[in-house]
Order: structure tokens, then sequence, then C-alpha cells
């Protein structure tokens, strides 16, 4: 279990001040010039030897993200973009950083964005994170007030403009390529890759996107140095992170542990176990809603971290756990997973805008026992024929929900169907 | 250059080519919706999947893939066509199976690759969707239930059209293609939306439910209806022209075709000649050919030949032309000309008439000054070759004349000569534009040579030419844009009066006693006296055959055989695609004809000796096209213009500029959408 001193945020659970003051007396902004004055080169190799992955889903090596970025400019000037758009149902993690600890947000954006010889960086909030963004808003004007934030920005000698801008609420904004499409103003669709962000992002320059609890994790490991953060976890999945646990739970909550901690582990230790004892657990959702759901035999054993859940062809996503006790019924909880990304399908790209309905209306099916046994094949077919042919990763995000639930509860989807069978025949009969 | 191998085929391509284009060089079709070489990247329809080893491992829409050197492509492995299958049930899950009705059956791309991706029935067992049928104008229909989204319609109207009005509005399966309010299309090239859309959502609405593609006999031919001479492709069933399409010529119109040119077609089968008529007691009967050339014969032996004049239309082929030119040279007579619109200036070298640039030479250019010219209007086509320069970017475009929306940005520099003149001067900062481009260029509108100091406007747009670097042995910046097909073949034949002879205006004005028109329709024919016997040759009953004491038919441009040079002195061979109606005949036979009946027979007999007499008596006829350098500097006699006369607009409105749009409904409507005043007016 982490230890108390380990723990990267502090304030997550917002008991003391989120202002500058309280911020400085936690040890933000704190010599930030002299971590910017080691140079560009050394604070990307002090990120890749920390072993960093994004904390946004995908996992990426943050390190290696920003070495990406152009060290001399061809005339393009380079952003950082920090993607605050937590839409991931069950996801929180960035909310709280946000209203408890906004300036280890902004500090991070400034190391950042020199390290990747970036003078301007954006956070694209969440549009229903309104009071998250009057908070944000509030620390990054106390950082102007300070100097921390404009020309010279913290006496480092690097001018830094930061920019809040709020969202409209769509889930696909979230997406990086959608984020920058909205930043510019037009409607939210992801961008065809290549060229990637790096190469041309916003407005057509070099433009890093990294997700909130990366860039907010950024200044401890500089303080504290890459050896402290890659001690923590485990090999290749380094660190802490922040884990948000919901359901059936007796104490939902927000929690910073160590990656490759059990799943028992956690939930016991700081969500207060399952409701009605381990044994009453049904289902997790281990990374937020697009990642493939575990049946309790994988769950008893299961470590959370980003190559463990890769390995039962889970994901650590955002790090939402979403508890289901013995009262679910799963294939409707996955359905609704269905219905929500129909609704947020973007439209772009055909698989995905006439997938997503048809793989929620044969989940329809399903939930209303009305399939066959061919439906459910037809379904898993289909979410193969989405998954994998899209422009973005929404197509894949659709799908592993229902691929997860084929996996970890088939005899459950199939019992439907065989009822079905059977109340037909029983019908033919009479 | 990258080299690739794509299914086992070795090809090199250049560096910046995506996957799609390699496998084209490699002579491998990829099926695709979104897909177009001439508008940006979508990859939307993901119709266009391949596999790409060393890649991770799923299909990669080989449209938005870059090449790299050693890529080794499969384009028809297990994972593609698995991929391409799923795309196809997905386009169909939610596409009518209206294909019967559907106007786009014979010629739909969703057909076409269902035969190779679709599968034989559908698993699909929810409803379809349905989505309502917008107005979008008189020109194009929308079916929007069977629009797949690939965005072509969308990315054709703001990027090479330059109206940014059509979108999508609403998300994910609610993704409707529309015009956000709806509203007629305001661009003068929305017909090719038609073309572009791979499937039945957008189609012709003049045209619906006419014909099937199998029925058409297709003709290749030229369009007349603006001096750009885009290259079409006339559609025929029987006797009647159906519907027009643009054919790919990079250097002309690339593979758009404006509004007018595309839909004026119902034009050629409404108020034709189809026989000859004769005007006795002030009123037209019908005649024969017989009698019609005998009240010819009599009124001109009856005339002296410096009372005689012959006018060429807008219209008219060069055969045509020279046929009239010959007969009036048999007669004795002098007085021809073929600038009805009074326009009056030194045509004495053919740099002074061309598009010397050429239309594709508007790329490489990097300035540009419009004088008295709304090319939007005048040549919708070219206008779109502009706004793709100014696309490109570090392309300042001024402008002197009336302002109107080009679609693209320009500094307006004034409304008249004396706007030139500070050029000229440098008083105007747009001197230092022109100064510092290295292929500065010029168009200069018909409308600004039209007015009574249109000699001088061409004078000092010359100078200004050769003042600002236009005039190099690499570049020729200066450019006329006509706007009658028929005029640079006219001055190529040097269908002017000689010095001494009736020119247009005089001929109009009561000089001439016998006034051959051919084709010749304008305003102006209305006010020729009454004591001027008036031929008119023509295929339309407009404003010169309610004028004529004496109509010939003639045939239309899709009726014959036709030679006509565009504005850059292109010659250019249209072919007839339909007969002409009833008694009517090709125009330079009728010049045949009657000059054999009245003693001084043309020396060709068919249009293969017609067509060798015009290559040996006018040698350009027989050139290879070639861009011209700007070697000879020595401009147009005359002063330049230093007046403040105003530029006029060449034309009221686009759509109905010529018998032939004038004559068309389809134009009408469009009339009524876009200029309702006019078209109040008009009732």
């Amino acid at each position: 279990m982490l230890k108390d001193t380990d723990r990267i945020y502090q304030n997550l659970y917002g008991q003391k001040d989120w202002k500058l003051a309280a911020a400085r007396a936690r040890g933000d902004w704190e010599n930030t010039a002299d971590i910017i004055a080691r140079g560009r080169d050394a604070l990307i190799e002090e990120m890749k030897a920390s072993g960093m992955r994004g904390r946004g889903g995908a996992g990426f090596p943050t390190g290696m993200k920003w070495s990406f970025m152009p060290k001399q400019s061809d005339g393009r000037p380079s952003y950082l973009v920090i993607n605050a758009d937590e839409s991931e149902p069950g996801t929180c993690k960035d909310r709280d950083i946000m209203r408890n600890e906004p300036h280890k947000l902004i500090e991070g954006a400034l190391i950042a964005s020199f390290a990747m010889g970036a003078n301007k960086a954006f956070i694209y909030i969440r549009g229903e994170y309104y009071n998250e963004a009057l908070v944000l808003q509030a620390a990054i004007d106390e950082a102007y007030e300070a100097g921390l934030l404009g020309k010279n920005a913290a006496g480092a000698g690097w001018d830094f403009d930061l920019v809040l801008q709020r969202g409209a609420g769509a889930y696909i904004c979230g997406e990086e390529s959608a984020m920058l499409e909205s930043l510019e103003g037009k409607k939210g669709m992801p961008r065809m890759k290549p060229p990637f962000p790096a190469a041309m992002g916003l407005y057509g320059c070099p433009t890093t996107v990294n997700n909130v609890e990366t860039i907010a994790g950024v200044p401890t490991i500089m303080r504290r140095g890459a050896a402290w953060f890659a001690g923590l976890g485990r090999p290749k999945n380094a660190g802490t992170k922040i884990f948000c646990i919901s359901g059936h739970v007796n104490n939902p909550c927000n929690v910073e542990e160590e990656l490759g901690i059990p799943l028992r582990e956690l939930i016991e230790k700081h969500a207060g176990g399952v409701r009605g004892g381990w044994d009453n657990l049904q289902a997790i959702i281990p990374g937020g809603a697009s990642s493939p759901v575990l049946n309790k035999a994988m769950c008893d054993t299961q470590l959370m971290d980003f190559d463990s859940l890769a390995a039962v062809k889970s994901m650590m996503g955002s790090g939402a756990i979403i508890v289901m006790d013995k009262s679910v019924d799963v294939v409707k909880a996955i359905w609704r997973l269905s219905k929500f990304f129909k609704h947020e399908s973007c439209g772009q790209c055909t698989p995905c805008r006439e997938g997503t309905g048809w793989m929620m209306r044969q989940m329809d099916r399903i939930v209303q026992n009305r399939a066959s046994l061919a439906d459910i094949q037809l379904l898993e077919q289909v979410t193969t024929q989405v998954a994998g042919h899209t422009i973005c990763a929404f197509g894949e995000a659709a799908s592993w929900p229902i691929q997860g639930m084929m996996r970890a509860f088939r005899p459950e989807v199939e019992a439907r169907a065989i009822d079905y069978h059977a109340s037909n025949q029983a019908r033919a009969a009479e | 250059m990258a080299k690739l191998t794509i299914d086992g085929i070795e090809v090199e391509v250049p560096n910046g080519s995506t996957v799609i284009q390699a496998c084209e060089a490699a002579g491998v079709e990829i099926p695709r919706f979104c897909y177009h070489e001439r508008l940006s990247i979508a990859g939307n329809c993901r119709m266009c999947l391949v596999e790409i080893e060393k890649m991770p491992p799923k299909p990669v829409a080989s449209c938005g893939q870059p090449v790299a050197d050693g890529m080794v492509v499969h384009t028809d492995s297990e994972m593609v066509r698995k991929g391409r299958r799923g795309v196809m049930e997905f386009l169909l899950i939610n596409h009518p199976l209206d294909c019967p009705i559907c106007d786009q059956g014979g010629e739909c791309d969703l057909q076409d690759e269902a035969v190779a991706y679709g599968r034989d029935h559908s698993r699909y067992e929810d409803g379809k969707r349905s989505v309502a049928q917008p107005d979008w104008g008189p020109l194009v229909k929308t079916t929007m239930t069977r629009c797949i989204h690939c965005t072509r319609c969308i990315r054709f109207t703001t990027e090479v059209a330059g109206v940014a009005e059509l979108g999508a509005t609403q998300r994910g399966e609610e993704t409707k293609v529309g015009t956000y309010v709806q509203k007629a299309l305001t661009s003068e090239l929305s017909g090719n939306i038609i073309d572009l859309c791979p499937v039945g959502a957008l189609t012709s609405k003049p045209y619906a439910f006419t014909a099937r593609p199998w029925e058409l006999r297709k003709t290749d031919s030229i369009d007349v209806l603006d001096a750009l001479g885009s290259n079409i492709r006339i559609d025929a069933r029987g006797a009647e022209v159906l519907r027009i399409l643009p054919r790919i010529n990079d250097d002309v119109n690339e593979e758009w075709l404006g509004d007018k040119s595309r839909f004026s077609v119902d034009g050629l089968k409404r108020r034709r000649l189809d026989r000859p008529w004769i005007r006795e007691n002030g009123k037209l009967r019908p005649a024969s050919w017989e009698e019609a050339f005998a009240a010819i014969a009599a009124k001109v032996k009856a005339t002296s030949p410096a009372k005689m004049g012959a006018l060429a239309g807008d219209l008219a082929d060069v055969e045509s032309m020279l046929a009239l030119k010959g007969f009036f040279a048999g007669l004795g007579s002098k007085n021809i000309d073929c600038r009805i619109d009074g326009s009056n200036f030194d045509t004495s070298k053919r740099a002074f008439y061309l598009f010397n640039t050429t239309v594709a030479g508007i790329e490489d250019a990097d300035a540009l000054l419009i004088i008295g010219s709304n090319p939007r209007h005048e040549a919708p086509v070219l206008n779109a070759r502009i706004r793709k320069r100014w696309l490109a970017g570090g392309f300042k475009i001024g402008m002197i004349g009336n302002v109107a929306d080009l679609t693209y940005k320009f500094d307006h520099l004034g409304e008249g000569p004396e706007a030139i003149q500070a050029l000229l001067n440098g008083s105007h900062a747009f001197a230092d534009v022109l100064k510092n481009a290295a292929r500065p260029m010029v168009i200069l509108g018909a409308g600004a040579l039209a007015g009574p100091e249109g000699g001088g406007v061409h004078a000092a747009a010359w100078k200004l030419a050769a003042q600002f670097n236009m005039l190099t042995p690499e570049w020729h910046g200066f450019n006329l844009l006509h706007h009658a097909a028929s005029r640079v073949g006219a001055l190529d034949l040097g269908f002017l009066p000689v010095e001494g002879a009736l020119d247009a205006k005089a001929m109009l004005s009561g000089a001439a006693d016998v006034l051959w028109l051919l084709g010749a329709d304008a305003e102006a024919v209305r006010g020729i006296p009454a004591n001027t016997f008036v031929i008119y040759q023509g295929h339309h009953g407009d404003a010169g055959a309610a004028r004529a004491d004496v109509i010939l038919p003639g045939a239309a441009y899709t009726e014959k055989d036709g030679t006509y040079v565009n504005t850059e002195g292109r010659v250019q061979q249209g072919y007839a695609a339909v007969k002409p109606p009833g008694d009517a005949r090709e125009d330079w036979r009728i010049l045949r004809a009657i000059s054999a009946y009245l003693g001084h027979a043309l020396p060709y007999d068919n249009l293969e000796q017609l067509r060798d007499y015009l290559k040996a008596e006018y040698s350009v006829f027989g050139e290879e096209f070639r861009r011209f350098a700007g070697t000879d500097a020595a401009g147009p006699a005359g002063a330049s213009a230093t007046g403040s006369t105003i530029f006029r607009p060449l034309l009221p409105n686009y759509y109905q500029t010529d018998v032939i749009s004038r004559s068309s409904p389809t134009m009408a409507a469009c009339v009524a959408a876009h200029y309702p005043a006019l078209a109040e007016a008009a009732e």
C-alpha cells in the first residue's frame, strides 16, 4: 500500500485550501525556475526515466510523446493541449485534481510546455465541469498575478500563456484530434492519422495532447526524481494512479494508489469492500466504460496496471473501476453503455456511425429476451466489423464492452437466447 | 520518390503521395466513396481499406495513408476483403433499396461496389433511417435518405465553389448533410455535386426520371455558353439531348462545369426555328428553303455590296463564320463584324485578345489584377481555378470594377480607368504588389472593353502588363477574358470590317440595307431600323428572329460538328450529338447553298474540304496549342484611357445570357430563385 508521503496529490479530497498560498505550502511552485533551468532535453530524459505512461487511457509513454515535438521550430509555434474533457463514464479523477489541486496542473503545464518548446498551452475542460472551470480559471488568474504565468513565467525565463477552454459536452471531444478540431472552433470530429498532432496539430502546428493527471504529476516527478516515481508500481507500469471506485462498494471514492495493486486489495482497503462482501461480486469494469468487463473469477487475482489488464484483454483506461454486485443485470448494464456509445458517435466514418446503432439494437434484443443465438453471433461479428476499421479509437471503445461481455459472461448471455428459443417452441406447441 | 510493392507490382510514386494514388499507379483499382482527387481527404467512408505489412495488424484507409519507401501493400487479402465487406454492409443497412426508382441507378458507385462487396441478403432486421428531403433550389434534387455521408458535396462547395453553404448537422446515426437553414445553393457550380455524389442522394432535378444511363448515346463535345470552352459530354436519346456532363480536361475545366452550361439543355428543345420563314406584309409566314433563298436573292441583287453587312453571334462556330466571310467576300462586301457588343480595340496581334497565361497557368501566377470582369459569372469554372490558386496562398488579388462576391478576397482598387492610371503611376499601393510579384497577371474583362473607351482601356491594361513584368520570355501575364464562345475564333478569322467598311454599330443603326445575322442575337438587334432587310440565320426564336425579314433555321452547338476557339486560343472540336430539328441545317451548309444559289459558290463541298481550306488560309487552326511567351511588348494602338467611367458588369445575371439559356425553363427557375427582382420584371 502506498505511503502517504508518496502521494502526489496531498489535497485530493479538498480538505485543505486549493488556493495558491496553500498549494505553495504543500510544495507546489517551489523552485520551478530551477527545474526549468535543467533544460529541455534533461526534462524529457527525466520523464522517460520515470516511466510515466499517459493517464488518459491509452498508456503511451509520456516522455517519448514529448520527444516527438520538434527541437527546432520551423517558424510554427508548438502547443501543449491538456485534455480535461473527462467524459469516460465512471471517471472523475481529473475533476478532483482540478478543483482541489489546480496548481499542480498549472505548474505541470508550464514545465511540460517548456520541455516541448511551447509558449502556449490550452486546457480543454469538459463543458459539464462548470464549477471546476471556475476554480481552475481562478487558479490561473492567481498564477498570472503572482507572475507564475505570462512573460518570464515563474522567473524561469520562459514566456508562457495558459488558456482554459470549455467544451460543449461531446464525449468524442476527449479524443485528441477531435479536441483539436473543437478547439479550432470546428465540429468535434477526429482527424485522420497520420499526420500525428506532433507534426500537425492545433492550427496545423506541432501539438502534444496530454491528460490532466499526466501533466499534474510532472512537477512532483521533477522534484522527487524519476527514480522515486519509477520505484513505485511494477516494471513498465511505474508510479501512482488515481483510481475512481464507484458502484456497489461500501465507500465509493477516488484514491491514489500504486499501479499493480491487486484489484481486490484496492477495493477492500480503500472502498470499504464490495457491498455484501467479496463473494457478492459479480462483475467489474476496470477502466471506464470502454474497457471490457471482468467477471468475479478474473477479479480475484487481477492486478491493476496497464499490462496486467491488457493480458486479460481488458484495459487500464482511465482507472475508473465500476463494481457490480450480484443484483445487477450485467447484460443490461452493457446495453446501457451501447446506448451511450451510439449516442456519442460523431457520425463521421461509416463503421461507427452505422455500427453503433446496430450494436445497440442487437443489445436491445438480448436485453428484451428476444434474441436468438444467431443474433448473438451477429452482434459479435458486428463488433469485429467496427473495431479497427474506424478513424479514431471510438470504434474499439464501442465494441470492446460487448466483446468483453461475451468473453466474461457468455453463458449468461446465451441463457437468454435459449430461454427465448424454449418459449418460442412452447408457444408453437400450444 | 518512394518505391512500393502493391499486390506484387512494384511502383514508384512521388513522396507525399497517398497509398491509393500508388495503387492507381500500379493499375490496382481501390473502391472509394469519399475520396476524390480534387477534394481534400476525408477518410470517412472506410471503403478504400488495404493491408500494409509491418503496420499494426488492422486495415488502413489507403486514401489518407502517406506512402513510405519499401511499403508492401495488399489490396485483396482476406483482411481487406473482410473489412470492405463490413463497411459495405454498414453502408447498406440504412441505405434504402429504392434503386428501381433512383436516378443514380446504372451509374451508382454504391451499386457497383455492392456487386463486389455486398451480401446476398441483409442481416439488419430493424427499420431503416429515413431523412426529410430538403429543397436546395431548382437544380439539385435531394433524397437524403440515400446519403452515405461521404461529405464530397460539403467539401466541393466549401473548397472549390467557395460557398460554405453545406455542412453536416447532428451526429452519429442522426448526421444530416444540408444547408443548415433551407435555401437554394447560390453557387454557379452547384451541379457538380450531382456528379460527385457517389449515390442517388443528389441528382439532377430537371433530369429527374428522364432516362437510364444505358439508354443514352454519348458524344464528346465543347461547351459554348461561355468562352472557356469546357469539355463536355452530350448524352442524347433519339433526337433529344437529355443532359450535359463535364469531361475531364485538366488544362481547361478540370472536371467541373458551370450550371448554365449543364442545365440549359432544356432550352435546346424550346423556341426552336425548324423551318425557314419569310416576312410578308409585316408578318412572318412559314416558307420553303427555295422561297427563302429566292427572297434573299431578290434583295441582294438589288442592293449594292457596300450596303450589305454580316454579323456573327456569340455562339457561332468557326466553320460557319468562315463560310459567311467567304460568302460576303464573294458578294463583294467587306462589311463583316463579330463584335455585336460594340467593343472596339486593337486586335492586330493574337496576344492582344487571348487569355495568354492560359487557364492552367493561373496556378503558376503569384499576383492577379482583375479589370472590369466578374469571372464568377463570366466563366465560373475559371473563377474556381483562381480560387484554387488563392487558397494555395501567396496570391494577392486586386480588382477594378464592380464589387461582387468572387469567392476569394481581393483589394478593390477603383471602378474605372483612373484606377489603372493610379497603378501605372504608382500612386496606389497595389502597384507594389504587382512590382514585387515574379509572375503577375492581369485579367481584362469583356465588360471593360464594351464602352466607347474600350480601346483605351485595352491599351492601358497592356501598358500595365508591360510595366509590371508580365511580359517576359517565360511568362505572359496579359489576359483577356471573353464571354462569347465565338469571339476568339472570329478574331482569328479576321471577321472584322477592314478600314472604311461598316462596323457592327453602323450596321445595327441602319447603315446597311441588307443585314445577315449569323446567330447574332442581342438587345441591340431589336433596334435595327425598319428600312434594313434582316436575314436571321440561327436556331432559336429570340430577338433576332423577331426582327428578321427572312429566317434561315440553323443548328445549335449540339447538332453540328464545329470548331471553337476558347478564350486562351485553344482550338477545340465539338461533335454533333443529334440532328437539327425539322428543316434546320448545319450553318455552313446553308451558307454554302446560298452562295451557290447566288452564283458565288464557296470553294468547298464538305466539312473536310472546308477544314482543309480553313487550315490552309488560317494557320492557327492547324497548330498545336501552346502558351505564348510575352516577348513582344509593343502594345495596342491608341492612347490609354484615363477617364472615370465606371466598368459595368457584362452580364445582368449569370443564368440567362444567350438564346439557349433564355429559352430554358430551368434557367428561368434559377433566375426566379436567385434574382427575384429580375424574374418579376420579366413577368
